[in-house]
């Protein structure tokens, strides 16, 4: 099976997200005053071939400790979608 | 027999031949280590010098803590031996779970080129110890993620272990407890943003950081050696 897989990697709460922050700064500038929780984060798409979608999500949480995503100011969540061939 | 000092070698690293050069001058033995080998060739410490560690891509050092030699470096630390990660390097140590916590953007996101006044903290790390307690060093730093982040129960033990290094005297990036340096609990093992290397003679400005790298020279007597 194919699968395509989405990982969004955001900040722990409490982490302070400069980006974020600069941002909500700037809005209010443009005239956006109504703007609050501002956060910027990185998303990651990627295609796996597994057994079965639990195998695909059981690899992707063992990629993120690994290396996508960086525990100690990072959390992540996962969506899995299997690739349909088309024709 | 004089100190032998092992400089990591990424593609992206930048800082290399300054540390080099800052060690030969204080009458070490420096030799670049390329990240592609699983060895650091038995050299007395290590060090983990600043730039952009495979272009820093997914986050700061997050690829570079793979690099096979890094293997090498981690049972060079777990048998005790000296390392010292600046800037970049320090960066790549705590992804690499040598140190604990996090270099994330600097709060306000400016990248910061200065030469910064620094408090040694602690005494008995490889960094710091011919240096004296309070001692004040002016010492470059050039960094855009060099935001230290760790929870609280790490910065507790932090403290309670004495495992700060340097703290910056007028905190320059939004660090936590304006840490500027940290090490591991045994003290073996350094992290720090600035860069010792760039203040090691007078001529560069500042010499403060010349009692920091001969405190790492001196921790390379009796040491246990890695191939």
């Amino acid at each position: 099976m194919r699968y395509a897989v989405r990982i969004d990697v955001t900040h722990l709460p409490g982490v302070l997200d400069p980006q974020g922050a600069t941002v909500e700064r700037a809005l209010p500038a443009l005239g956006y005053a109504n703007v609050s929780e501002v956060s910027i984060a990185k998303t990651i798409r990627l295609v796996l071939d597994a057994d079965s979608e639990a195998a695909a999500r059981a690899q992707v949480d063992e990629m993120c400790r690994r290396i996508l995503a960086n525990p100690v100011i990072e959390r992540y969540t996962v969506e899995v979608d299997e690739v349909v061939p088309t024709a | 027999m004089s100190a032998r000092v092992g400089v990591v070698v990424f593609p992206g690293t930048n800082c290399e031949l300054d540390v080099q050069w800052a060690v030969e001058a204080l009458g070490g033995e420096a030799e670049l280590l390329w990240h592609g080998d699983r060895t650091v060739r038995a050299v007395d410490a290590v060090v983990v010098p600043g730039g952009f560690a495979h272009g820093d891509y997914l986050r700061t050092g997050a690829i570079a803590r793979f690099s096979p030699v890094m293997d090498a470096v981690a049972e060079h630390a777990a048998a005790g031996g000296p390392v010292v990660g600046i800037c970049n390097g320090f960066q790549v140590l705590t992804e690499a779970g040598l140190l604990p916590g996090a270099l994330q953007k600097n709060a306000g996101l400016t990248f910061v080129c200065d030469t910064v006044e620094l408090e040694v903290v602690s005494t008995r790390s490889v960094l710091t110890n011919r240096a004296e307690r309070g001692a004040r060093l002016r010492i470059p730093i050039n960094h855009f993620e060099g935001n230290y982040v760790c929870d609280a129960e790490t910065l507790a033990r932090l403290r309670a272990d004495d495992r700060i290094v340097v703290r910056y005297v007028d905190n320059p990036n939004g660090s936590l407890d304006d840490i500027a340096g940290i090490s591991n609990e045994a003290g073996n093992v350094v992290g720090l943003m600035p860069h010792p290397e760039r203040a090691s003679d007078a001529l560069l400005g500042s010499a403060d950081g010349v009692v920091l790298l001969e405190s790492l020279l001196t921790s390379c007597s009796a040491v246990t050696r890695v191939p």
